[in-house]
């Protein structure tokens, strides 16, 4: 039965829990388990989703971590404008995120580092060191509140009574 | 003092809710689960909160006109135009309450005479059988079935109607049962009431939450609409529960009496609601729209969990509630209920809570995210698991 399944509510649902099996997502949205893989292998195969991961709230386990936003200033290439120096940023295991930004700089790079001195030295010997990068701004990330649309503090507590 | 004597003998009188003791349990116990609510877990669409926001800034903070801001009534006939194709006139035939559940007392006691008879169909919210009592009314109940899918059926009616008959109050889509109303089931409805005195109070607090097809009114069949009073309010639709907002409109003669009683004992709704609630209505479509998709995907997932779980669960069509049957348990409702929060620390309303004949069933909400349904029901699983096995 039941045709095609809406692309963009099977990435909401995704988005928000991509642990729910191909069962459970079909009751939810009225198709079978099977529509659902397939529509799901297609979206993996056609590069939409890329992905799955875990939502980590790395100071619950791990105080001393840092995030860091580094805006860029680049010099683009002939050739390839921007694309080959933010191949080579995001090709770095500690780069969580690499984009080329509009306005007062180019990319902007977001990293963590177990602490301070190792996203410097990150700064430093990695990025400072191309040759193409003309300036960098590093911005220490103080405080998170929300992270992949899920929002960080306990305190969203659920107050609502029992009503009939 | 001696108060017994001293309190209204019928107040007193009125079934204090059992199931109170039941809400206290949960209430009391650390990390329940809670599938009790009857409210969105969604907020308030965020244009809405700003408008109130910008009148509380401008200090707009007057009572509005009795029956409520022009502006807003107007805005609630063109919703009714759209919505249940029936017309009515914003400057006298309707009234802005605070909630449908004001809107439930004025019109019962706008028509209710010593010993005239109200129909209540049930299982249904709770408040309808007590308001009747207390303004000296007989309740007559009509018990829905699950066979019918808990509707109200037209043979179900004609039974229970005497020449005493005023008032029959139609709570559909239904709270507990999720059941709806189609316009075929209001066309067998109306054939009966055609030719009586009987006015229908129509809840449709859950209009915007139906699942199959539009919400169809009794007041757009033929010939009902001058003897139908529509409720309906902003609390589910725009969950906005708590800023207690609700609306009847009918015909004149009846909303002049209820607008008399409003006046008196209200004076108006809360004018920082009212403001907002134009802005609800002019802008939220697209909220509404979204709320029910996401309840749309709930209702089916929890459905389906139950089923899955042994526990027969008819399929709602409305609201935000299922109301599986327990009766494979060996238990009562309340039994049923107690175990399980004592057990696995999940919370359900006993169906006997909305009539006799909820007795036998839960009401389950599923106004909370897929992962909360999700433990939820993981947990109802074990729970049954453990039943079995002694």
């Amino acid at each position: 039965m039941k045709g095609e399944i809406n692309m963009q509510k099977l990435l909401k649902i995704l988005r928000k829990n991509a642990r729910l099996s191909a069962e459970e997502i079909a009751v939810m949205v009225g198709s079978t388990a099977a529509e659902v893989e397939a529509q799901i292998k297609e979206l993996e195969r056609s590069g939409v989703i890329r992905g799955y991961s875990a939502v980590i709230d790395d100071t619950a386990f791990d105080d001393d971590s840092v995030l860091a936003l580094i805006e860029l200033k680049v010099t683009p290439q002939s050739q390839s404008g921007f694309d080959e120096i933010a191949a080579t940023i995001a090709s770095y295991d500690q780069v969580e995120s690499v984009r080329l930004m509009s306005g007062g700089y180019d990319i902007l790079v977001s990293v963590t580092g177990k602490n301070i001195r190792d996203i410097s030295q990150f700064v430093n010997q990695r990025l400072a060191a191309i040759d193409a990068v003309q300036s960098t701004t590093t911005h220490f990330v103080l405080k998170s509140y929300k992270e992949n649309g899920i929002i960080k503090s306990d305190s969203e507590k659920d107050e609502r009574g029992m009503v009939l | 003092m001696d108060y017994d004597k001293l309190l209204s003998r019928e107040v007193v009188s009125l079934k204090p809710s059992g199931i109170r003791r039941f809400f206290d349990i949960a209430a009391e116990m650390d990390d329940v689960i809670s599938l009790g609510v009857g409210e969105p877990d969604f907020k308030t669409p965020w244009v809405v909160r700003k408008k109130a926001i910008d009148i509380l800034e401008k200090g707009r903070t007057n009572y509005t006109a009795n029956a409520g801001l022009v502006e807003l009534r107007k805005a609630i006939c063109e919703y009714l135009d759209k919505s249940i194709h029936t017309r009515y006139d914003p400057k006298k035939e309707v009234v802005v309450t605070v909630g449908g559940s004001e809107a439930i007392d004025l019109v019962i006691r706008a028509l209710v005479n010593p010993g005239d008879e109200v129909l209540v169909v049930e299982p249904a919210f709770v408040c309808y059988e007590p308001l009747v009592r207390v303004a000296g009314g007989v309740p007559v109940i009509i018990e829905t079935k699950e066979e019918d899918e808990f509707r109200l059926t037209a043979e179900e009616l004609r039974a229970k109607i005497t020449d005493k008959t005023k008032l029959l109050f139609l709570p559909f889509p239904n709270n507990p049962t999720g059941a709806i109303m189609r316009r075929e089931d209001l066309e067998a409805i109306a054939e009966v009431l055609r030719g009586t005195d009987i006015i229908v109070a129509s809840d449709e607090i859950y209009s915007e939450l139906t699942y199959s097809g539009k919400h169809v009114s009794i007041a757009e069949i033929e010939g009902m609409r001058e003897r139908t009073v529509v409720i309906n309010g902003f609390s589910k639709s725009y969950a906005m529960t708590g800023w207690r907002l609700g609306f009847a409109a009918g015909p004149e003669p009846v909303i002049k009496q209820m607008l008399k009683l409003h006046q008196y004992q209200i004076m108006c709704a809360p004018s920082v609601s009212q403001f907002a609630a134009v802005d609800a209505l002019r802008y939220c479509d697209d909220d509404v729209a979204a709320m029910r998709d996401e309840y749309n995907m709930r209702r089916r997932l929890v459905v389906d969990g139950f089923n899955k779980l042994g526990l027969d669960c008819f399929t709602p069509q409305g609201a935000f509630y299922v109301f599986p049957c327990i009766r494979s348990t060996g238990m009562t409702s309340e039994e049923f209920c107690e175990k399980l929060v004592y057990s696995k620390k999940v919370a359900v309303v006993p169906g006997n809570a909305f009539g006799e004949c909820g007795e036998g069933f839960v009401r389950v909400s599923y106004a909370y995210s897929i992962a909360h349904l999700k433990e939820a029901l993981l947990r109802i699983g074990e729970f049954l698991e453990e039943l079995r096995n002694g």
